[in-house]
């Protein structure tokens, strides 16, 4: 890799080209480019920083608790259109409504993972007494542990459990196929 | 301008040096040597390249792109540009996105299929522009008020302060957004100017290596 081009344009530097190598062209600042003093400039890559972070946190919580707790909706930032060098003011509006977005995702995953442990505890019970808890159902959603499948109390033998009081727990399939059930007729059967 | 087969870096201007000095523009060259047009279809290499692609690309995947280290830095500063990731979409989570939706990657033109298997191998997203459309060096720097996008006569005019690609006289594209349309590579274009941008978290190795990708693909094929 080679690098014979300008990496800094310095708009006050008389002969930038001349200095750093072939083609360089001196920018100036430009009408539309904010001009600041470098006081700010630690804040500023301080909320960039905290900007990182509440990123990353927020995309852990979103990838790994998928699809149970979707993303927030995006706020609607009408004065933002595209990327720009954003002040002070702009970066903590980012970093003040991602850290909400966060702590609401925080809130979320606490009610998730209560919800998660009574269903733990209610499929657990229904193990243990599946005579209390007749046809009673319980979504694998909402033990965290897919989205597809309901653990169900029902009668073993039908009817003859149902009249013998014979209960027990049991586990449906999983999803259903995208082309509903195989067809167990083949291309050569009779009609 | 670099030279072909050599990765150059590209100028900034003063304030962004200042403010992103993780903010990186790596361009190349390169030379298409096909009878074909860029803007025509791909050879049937490509288009295999992209069904594998496709399947190393699903559901979970998609999900998880967003904690995968580079789309993550993409991510992280598109919000501190002030792009909201979950509107406008990184390159890497549009390109899945949009495998999800398709069912797979689909093939376009020669051009924009090598542009995605770069971005789908490294994560880091290049752009092509018509080489002989660029003037001078290019480099990023902030729009001025009303300047255009391009040099075409009628060319949509910028805000001041967008993010802008440009060459030595006119801009040429959004940072992460559209290029002019005269810039972009077109049925008569031999040589082709790509640029990728780096950012913070993203190591010079994949930015190198998603030019080399796009380089090699369009020199060989």
């Amino acid at each position: 890799m080679i690098y014979y081009e300008q990496q800094v344009i310095d708009p006050d530097d008389p002969a930038p080209a001349a200095a750093q190598g072939r083609g360089a062209v001196a920018e100036p600042r430009e009408e539309g480019a904010p001009s600041w003093d470098g006081d700010e400039r630690d804040a500023r890559a301080t909320l960039r920083a905290q900007i990182a972070r509440l990123e990353r946190e927020r995309s852990a919580i979103v990838a790994e608790r998928f699809p149970f707790i979707p993303a927030p909706v995006p706020v609607d930032r009408p004065h933002v259109g595209g990327p720009t060098l954003l002040d002070l003011g702009a970066l903590e509006r980012v970093r003040d409504e991602l850290a909400a977005g966060v702590q609401e995702l925080h809130v979320r995953v606490r009610e998730r993972v209560e919800h998660e442990r009574r269903a733990r505890e209610q499929l657990r019970r229904m193990r243990l007494e599946p005579g209390r808890y007749k046809f009673a159902r319980l979504p694998v959603r909402d033990l965290g542990q897919g989205v597809c499948g309901v653990w169900e109390v029902r009668p073993r033998l039908g009817l003859i459990g149902m009249l013998a009081g014979w209960w027990q727990l049991k586990l449906s399939s999983g999803c259903p196929l995208a082309r509903g059930s195989r067809s167990t007729r083949g291309p050569d059967s009779p009609k | 301008m670099s030279d072909r087969g050599e990765t150059a870096t590209g100028w900034r201007a003063r304030e962004i040096e200042d403010e992103l000095p993780g903010l990186r523009l790596l361009v190349d060259e390169a030379e298409h040597s096909r009878a074909q047009p860029l803007t025509s279809g791909s050879p049937p290499e490509v288009a295999a390249r992209l069904r594998a692609l496709s399947n190393r690309f699903r559901g979970a995947r998609a999900v998880g792109i967003r904690r995968e280290s580079v789309p993550a830095a993409y991510r992280v500063f598109f919000r501190q540009i002030g792009l909201d990731p979950d509107v406008v979409r990184t390159p890497m989570e549009a390109a899945v996105l949009e495998r999800m939706l398709r069912g797979g990657f689909l093939t376009g033109n020669l051009i924009e299929d090598v542009l995605l298997i770069a971005l789908l191998d490294t994560g880091v997203p290049v752009w092509a522009l018509d080489a002989d459309s660029v003037d001078g060096h290019l480099g990023i720097r902030a729009s001025a008020e009303g300047e255009p996008l391009g040099r075409a006569r009628g060319a949509p005019a910028l805000p001041a302060g967008r993010l802008v690609v440009a060459d030595a006289s006119a801009v040429l594209a959004v940072l992460f957004g559209e290029a002019a349309r005269e810039h972009e590579p077109h049925a008569r274009t031999r040589r082709v100017t790509l640029f990728a941008v780096q950012v913070a978290g993203v190591p010079t190795l994949y930015v190198e290596e998603s030019l080399w990708t796009c380089r090699a693909a369009l020199e060989q094929l």
